[in-house]
């Protein structure tokens, strides 16, 4: 899908998503030249911001692995990225039945906390699965992307009865989400 | 799919590395030789033993145990090794002279993820003590497992200088010197246990443990080598799961089954239960154990522990929910008021009226989400709380009527229930791990806890004691005889009524301390157990205690503090509450912190020390999740009950049994 683009998370049965999964995966980008086996640690963080009404309620990054209503868990934070197998390195699931009934619209977001730009990070992507059926809703590259340090990947937000997606994929900078919260006002 | 070897047969090996799982009824020494083309082990370079437990691409355990893992990698084998044979033998040292007396040996061949590739039942054994089990060998490059059962009833000896060996009988008498000298060193001080060994000793372990709000597996999956001395069976034989029933246990008796014999439908075998298909559209039933553990009173407990951070975590949003819309309510009502156009004619009532209505609206919806969770709880609670053991049960529980004295310590303890205000129709067990990992204080005390029906201090300290009595009742019958033992101390004689059901029943160590001499040389006495075991723990010999030291839990209950301590017994009780639960002493102080101001900020880190607990419904109690302010009700016999001197009456007459 491409930017902006929503879909709906509503299946076409009727019954609507139940839960999904945000995965983030990369791998340090290798020196070149003498000692180059020698790599230098990537660290990504993915996290997951809970609005209702456009205030943010709660937040799920590597500090706060679960929201208090236990909706949205991490499954833990990933210092050094991995080997480049193509796995997520980090993951964030959302229970969609179980979220509070006034949080309206979660925003997914990238962060590199050791500071690299998306250019010098090998490999990384991040991507929205439907966790039922393992069926991949969005993937950005972000490997070779702008220098930039951030990106609000997507948000999953209220629609009628269920749930819709809307991928942003908007470069930001910023070494945590708080950072990130002057550029993610504007997409709520 | 696993090959079932019989004697003589041969199987295929698709993998390198392997794991070679050995389990007996007994302790027994594995041990394996690696053999070349001619089946001729070269010399005692080519035979993994106790004494010399690895070579290149094989690593057998220290000692002997009931359950062995062999680690092998054929690939790692140097290329002149054709043949590897695993072999058993019984220890020289005490236990079994004939594999013909023990349950016949099991080995199974399998990958490193633990599925079986083969096995073989070592059976029709008689006079051998040492048996070549299997052979793994090298046929046209590809490795195959052979089922050999080859005995000797000349032992190691026999069976080595067998396979070629000059010096068979040098190395036999090594390999009995090496188990004999491992199975010394696993011996620790306290009697030997059944499969709880690992868990009743964790509080001697240095350095804390996890917290009592870590729930996590009871005990390591892997038997570990160190405790080879013992049967290394995954500690699942106390569960009322084990099918197989109870041989390779070394106690005559085995686990007692002190469940009510009538639930057994309750609690299903393993594996863990899974709810049953539900109608589509509702949500499944909840079934009583219905969690992830290696027996049922651990699933039970992990089950607990899951319902109390759902219903901690469904609360947390609903909470959050109101929160919000009680905001947004403000903000729009003050938006309304503020805006001039809504200053003349009824504008601003009918914005009031929208932001209410909105407000009431997101309440119902988030009522109605709770209402839904909190329905599943109740439902769960209403299988699970029947279902549970004595020592997670309430008092009520028919499960106590029908109560036998234990062998085993119990994972944790029930302390009361919990619940929170919005969720009035479930209460959670608040159960606790054992060994205790702080002292408990039964607050007597006015703060909060009490309202104006207790105005009478002597009726709340009564009480208070009365909780207290309840719970050290409760650790005594739930722990083996001669496993807890409680101290007293009543400086003022104050508390004597409400403690009589522990002194009638003659379960204390020693009749209440009385008086300032009685309290300290209570606290001298558990001040010196605590040093002495200390030490030795530090000095790495915990076997060197003295012989006849008693090595049960010790529980020191205290009342009326500060009554008879003077400066030296109050430093004295500070050590034990920081020092006491790592070395299995605890504390149980029933007090009024207001009484002994006088102390000043000297004990505030004693009370913190503690975990309060209130002999009346307090909402005092955190969870380690959100914070929520839960109601902790005690678990206190209910009015006119006998169970409490009925538990009693058994529990003495266990200890009278036990020789004391």
């Amino acid at each position: 899908m491409t930017k902006g683009q929503a879909i709906s998370l509503q299946k076409s049965d009727g019954g609507s998503l139940t839960s999904v999964r945000m995965g983030l995966g990369w791998q340090a980008a290798p020196r070149r030249g003498l000692f180059g086996s020698r790599t230098r640690e990537i660290d990504l963080d993915a996290s997951a911001v809970l609005f209702a009404d456009k205030q943010p309620v709660d937040v799920v990054f590597f500090r706060h692995l679960v929201s208090d209503d236990g909706s949205v868990r991490h499954t833990g934070d990933n210092l050094v990225g991995g080997v480049g197998q193509g796995g997520d390195d980090e993951s964030i699931l959302v229970d969609l039945q179980r979220v509070p009934v006034h949080i309206d619209q979660i925003v997914f977001t990238v962060n590199s906390f050791t500071g690299q730009t998306f250019q010098e990070v090998q490999n990384a992507f991040c991507r929205l699965v439907d966790e039922t059926n393992g069926q991949e809703l969005a993937r950005y590259t972000l490997a070779g992307g702008g220098p930039v340090t951030a990106q609000i990947m997507a948000k999953v937000h209220r629609a009628g009865q269920g749930w819709s997606m809307t991928a942003l994929g908007t470069p930001a900078n910023g070494r945590t989400f708080q950072d990130l919260m002057p550029a993610i006002l504007p997409v709520l | 799919m696993t090959a079932e070897l019989v004697r003589g047969q041969n199987h295929p090996l698709s993998r390198t590395r392997l794991e070679i799982r050995v389990s007996a009824g007994t302790p027994v020494v594995a041990g394996a030789t690696v053999g070349d083309e001619n089946g001729r082990v070269p010399g005692i370079d080519g035979v993994a033993h106790p004494g010399t437990p690895s070579m290149p691409g094989l690593e057998v355990s220290r000692q002997a145990a009931a359950g062995h893992r062999l680690a092998v990698d054929l690939d790692a084998l140097p290329d002149t090794v054709h043949r590897v044979s695993v072999l058993l033998a019984l220890p020289d040292a005490g236990g079994p002279a004939r594999f013909g007396a023990v349950a016949a040996p099991f080995v199974a061949v399998t990958g490193l993820d633990g599925t079986e590739i083969a096995s073989y039942t070592l059976t029709g054994l008689e006079s051998e003590t040492a048996v070549v089990a299997v052979e793994l060998y090298r046929r046209q490059g590809a490795w195959k497992v052979r089922a050999v059962g080859q005995g000797y009833a000349g032992g190691l000896a026999e069976l080595l200088a067998d396979q070629g060996l000059a010096e068979a009988h040098r190395l036999a008498g090594n390999i009995q010197e090496a188990v004999a000298g491992g199975l010394a060193r696993s011996v620790a001080a306290p009697p030997p246990r059944t499969d709880d060994t690992d868990r009743s000793r964790r509080p001697v372990a240095p350095g804390p443990d996890h917290g009592a709000t870590a729930p996590r597996p009871a005990a390591d999956p892997v038997p570990q080598p160190p405790l080879g001395a013992g049967p290394a069976d995954p500690p699942t034989t106390a569960g009322p799961s084990t099918t197989a029933g109870p041989p390779t246990l070394p106690s005559a008796d085995g686990p007692v089954d002190y469940r009510h014999p009538r639930r057994q439908h309750a609690a299903p075998p393993a594996p863990p239960p899974a709810a049953p298909p539900s109608a589509p559209g509702e949500p499944a039933r909840p079934v009583a154990g219905d969690a992830t553990g290696w027996s049922m009173d651990e699933r039970l407990y992990n089950q607990v522990w899951g319902m109390f951070e759902d219903l901690a975590r469904s609360v947390a949003a609903y909470r959050s929910a109101v929160d919000f819309a009680e905001s947004r309510r403000e903000k729009e009502v003050d938006q309304a008021l503020s805006d001039p156009r809504n200053r003349i004619g009824g504008g601003s009532d009918a914005a009031r009226d929208a932001a209410r209505a909105r407000h009431a609206q997101l309440v119902a919806q988030a009522r109605e989400v709770l209402d839904r969770d909190v329905t599943q709880l109740a439902a769960e609670a209403d299988v699970v709380e029947p279902a549970l053991p004595a020592a997670y049960a309430r008092w009520d529980n028919p499960v106590w009527h029908a109560y036998r004295v234990p062998m085993e310590i119990p994972m944790a303890l029930r302390l009361g229930d919990l619940h929170l205000p919005e969720a009035d129709g479930v209460s959670i067990p608040m159960l606790v791990r054992l060994p205790l990992e702080r002292g408990l204080w039964i607050d007597s005390g006015r703060s909060g806890a009490f309202d104006d029906t207790f105005a009478d201090p002597r009726q709340r300290a009564h009480l208070a004691v009365e909780t207290a009595v309840a719970h050290a009742a409760r650790m005594l019958a739930v722990y083996p005889p001669g496993e807890f033992t409680v101290h007293v101390v009543d400086a003022a004689g104050a508390g004597a009524s409400a403690l009589a059901p522990l002194a009638d029943h003659d379960v204390l160590a020693a009749p209440p301390a009385r008086g300032a001499a009685g309290t300290a040389e209570s606290l001298t006495r558990l001040t010196q157990r605590v040093d002495l075991v200390q030490m030795a723990l530090r000095g790495g010999a915990p076997d060197a205690l003295p012989p006849g030291f008693d090595t049960s839990q010790q529980l020191l209950i205290v009342n009326d503090f500060p009554h008879g301590f003077d400066d030296r017994a109050v430093n004295q009780l500070r050590y034990l509450a920081d020092e006491g639960p790592s070395v299995g002493v605890h504390l149980m102080m029933v007090a009024d912190r207001e009484e002994s101001a006088a102390y000043g900020p000297l004990l505030d880190p004693l009370w913190r020390s503690l975990l309060r607990l209130t002999p009346v419904p307090d909402d005092h109690l955190a969870d380690p999740w959100v914070g929520h302010a839960w109601t902790y009700d005690p678990a206190v016999v209910p009015p006119g009950s006998r169970v409490l001197h009925d538990v009693l009456a058994r529990v003495a007459a266990a200890r009278r049994g036990d020789g004391r």
